[in-house]
């Protein structure tokens, strides 16, 4: 009895972190997906000149509740020749996924769930990738001609898009020279500037690929819903479906976090290593001051006493974090928090300028035609991110053989970079004047598109 | 406390598992998805060593052999996407052209 | 001890999932079983402190390779093929070489007595090694060069090949 209550203690002091972080994340995460659905309802409708959700509380502030509780109600439908085991485990598999790739990430050097692994980004990469599973047996379960058509387009265009995105890593992993996130972050620090900007053209990669990825627009034809009704979800619906795009919105977190940590300098301030620009430490603390002020003086123009409470708490709440960023700049006491408060905001706006990024091309920018997808994935992203990694690597020899180090590797990576591009479309020019020659038979009746 | 035995043993039932998939099953994919099996298994063998010895020789080769594995595939699928389209089946028994 | 508890736990994961691929009617089936099996090999590999190993049997295996498999499952389309015999008459066949193999690994075990080496050395053997990705590649860009651009040249064969035989004559 003593000996299983201290085995029982042992393993929780070594394990009560990650377990702790793992539940807050798995309870936290429908929130935080709600809420960015939220913002992506408001951000398009800003850009229809429309309004958005503005009945379920103050500027429709509890609208993603009131969306969860309605698919948490609607009645669970099975089709009928459904393959019932893999209906049930596709949205799960797909979630699980997207859940346990968050687990290798890091928000800022103290918040971790796993710890300081070797493997780190390629843990994070690999795992998400397993979620076409639940795409791909989903679209197949359901037994329905859209939903087949939709998870072969879904399988053939993630297949290809990892390609160019592990292209891209590699690129960047070639500047950190190794796969730990924490040491990725700390090899951006002492070179005092990020790998995005030694290497635009992985960045530039690994941002379309992963918009592929994620089946956003204007690559989202796996679920087309002009053309294949809703594609591989056309037959879930309530829980089932939810779980899907929770399982779509943390792949668009785990890919945002993916590119902040190797191309945006993770969690540490802009310029970091630049000790006269030390009062840009002053920015976040304002920031928060700054909306909550906003918050303050839009009390008055509020329709009810409910709302207008709503949005005094929300002020109070900023203010507070407020006060949280400023302790870690002025009191010698809060210094060792540093690093981690002022680095989770940093992470934290980095990967929501991706996300919005996300957004701001999916209400621009038209749905791609399958083999248009097809020929921009194999034709032009794939040949430039293998030259990319090419001529980086050959910068990288370049810039130690002429001993130069942070901003002055630009010198031999910005070559780098336009000889890349130049390369790239070449090849897509060259591939193109032949494909008008030949009019031949396009990748899209191949794979049913 | 374990003991590199049970990593062999672990290894042997993949393999023969494989092997009788391979022998018995008459859909194709089935088969190359069995013969996956068995490169599984050798893996399963060469990492256990690796560890026995403290050594990453093992891994090496195991990296090699998934290498293998995915031209393997590739080919495979590659044929039988060939030879459905020409016979409409994908039943290794009815792939008789040379039979008479 | 949680060592132990991991092996076991994941071999007969990988056992059972080994099983139902072979034994499952329907290729799709026996495809998600395969999944299954492939990951608790892959936790198998974690559980022997090879992450790299890890890593790449989820990446290649399960995000690419099984990936192309169920693919070209729902290309060919197999509701016909359903309804057949999934065993061809070679099941004595099966059984004897079954038996055979197993036979001749026991015959091994039991003349070579114990391996050398009983058990393993976890702290020992762990500890003097560099991190196990860092390892892995010093050894294949050094010691194994040749044999890491053979199997370049084997994938990029394998790459045409594919190409060349899944495309349409025209």
């Amino acid at each position: 009895m003593q000996t299983a209550v201290q085995a029982t203690m042992e393993f929780l002091k070594l394990y009560w972190v990650p377990l702790v972080c793992g539940v807050a994340v798995v309870a936290v995460l429908p929130l935080i997906a709600g809420y960015i659905v939220l913002v992506e309802r408001k951000l398009m409708a800003d850009m229809q000149a429309r309004l958005g959700p503005m009945r379920v509380g103050p500027h429709g502030l509890l609208q993603p509740i009131a969306d969860a509780v309605k698919l948490l109600i609607k009645e669970d439908v099975i089709p009928e020749n459904a393959d019932a085991l893999v209906f049930w485990l596709a949205p799960v598999l797909s979630v699980g996924a997207a859940l346990l790739s968050l687990a290798g990430l890091a928000i800022g050097p103290a918040f971790q769930i796993a710890q300081d692994i070797n493997i780190g980004i390629l843990f994070v990469v690999g795992v998400s990738a397993m979620g076409i599973f639940g795409i791909v047996l989903g679209g197949w379960a359901s037994n329905s001609h859209y939903s087949l058509m939709g998870a072969l387009r879904s399988s053939a265009q993630l297949v290809s898009y990892e390609t160019a995105a592990g292209m891209a890593l590699v690129a960047g992993l070639l500047f950190a020279g190794t796969l730990n996130i924490k040491s990725i972050v700390d090899a951006q620090q002492s070179e005092g500037i990020w790998f995005g900007l030694l290497s635009p053209v992985a960045l530039f990669t690994y941002l379309v690929a992963s918009i592929a990825e994620t089946n956003r627009a204007p690559f989202d034809l796996p679920e087309a819903e002009s053309e294949l009704v809703a594609g591989y979800m056309t037959e879930f619906s309530g829980f089932r479906w939810s779980l899907y795009f929770l399982a779509e919105y943390t792949n668009m977190i785990v890919v945002a976090s993916v590119a902040t940590t190797l191309f945006l300098g993770g969690w540490l301030r802009p310029f970091a290593s630049v000790r006269w620009l030390n009062f840009l430490d002053f920015v976040p603390p304002l920031v928060m001051a700054a909306i909550a002020a906003y918050c303050v003086i839009r009390v008055p123009k509020q329709p009810s006493r409910v709302q207008q409470l709503f949005m005094l708490a929300v002020a109070g709440l900023c203010s507070v974090l407020a006060l949280v960023l400023l302790a870690p700049v002025i009191l010698p006491i809060a210094k060792p928090f540093y690093a981690g408060i002022h680095g989770g905001f940093w992470f934290v706006l980095k990967v929501s300028a991706y996300i919005y990024l996300f957004m701001w091309l999916r209400f621009t920018v038209p749905r791609y035609r399958f083999d248009q997808l097809m020929r921009l994935g194999w034709h032009f992203l794939i040949p430039l991110s293998i030259i990319n990694v090419l001529v980086v690597g050959i910068a990288l020899i370049a810039g130690s053989y002429f001993n130069l180090h942070g901003w002055g590797l630009l010198l031999t990576t910005t070559p780098a970079a336009i000889i890349a591009l130049v390369a790239a479309l070449a090849i897509l020019s060259i591939e193109q004047k032949g494909q008008a020659s030949e009019n031949q038979a396009t990748a899209s009746d191949f794979y049913g598109g | 406390m374990l003991s590199i035995e049970h990593y062999l043993f672990l290894g042997l039932a993949l393999f023969v598992i494989g092997v009788i998939g391979v022998i018995t099953r008459r859909n194709v994919i089935v088969v190359l998805m069995s013969i996956e099996l068995i490169l599984n298994a050798v893996n399963i063998n060469l990492v256990a060593f690796s560890r026995l010895y403290g050594d990453v020789v093992g891994q090496v080769f195991a990296l090699f052999i998934i290498a293998d594995a995915a031209a393997e595939a590739a080919v495979g699928l590659g044929i039988i996407i060939a030879f459905f389209r020409n016979r409409e089946t994908v039943l290794a028994d009815e792939m008789d052209l040379l039979k008479w | 001890m949680a060592d132990s508890v991991l092996f076991y736990f994941f071999a007969t994961i990988a056992v059972v999932g080994a099983v139902l691929t072979v034994t499952r009617r329907n290729a799709v089936h026996s495809a998600i079983f395969l999944v299954t099996s492939l990951l608790a090999t892959a936790g198998i590999f974690l559980q022997l402190r090879a992450e790299f190993l890890f890593i790449v049997q989820i990446i290649l295996y399960v995000g690419g390779i099984m990936v192309l498999f169920v693919f070209v499952i729902m290309l060919v389309n197999l509701d016909v093929a359903l309804q057949q015999i999934q065993f061809a008459r070679q099941k004595w066949v099966a059984l004897i070489v079954a038996l055979a193999l197993a036979g001749q690994v026991g015959v091994m075990f039991w003349s070579t007595g114990k391996m050398p080496g009983q058990g393993f050395r976890p702290a020992a053997a762990a500890a003097g090694l560099p991190p196990n990705s860092e390892a892995v590649a010093k050894s294949l860009f050094s010691t194994y060069l040749l044999p890491f651009e053979i199997a370049s040249v084997l994938l990029l064969v394998a790459m045409i090949g594919a190409v060349v035989m899944a495309k349409k004559r025209t």
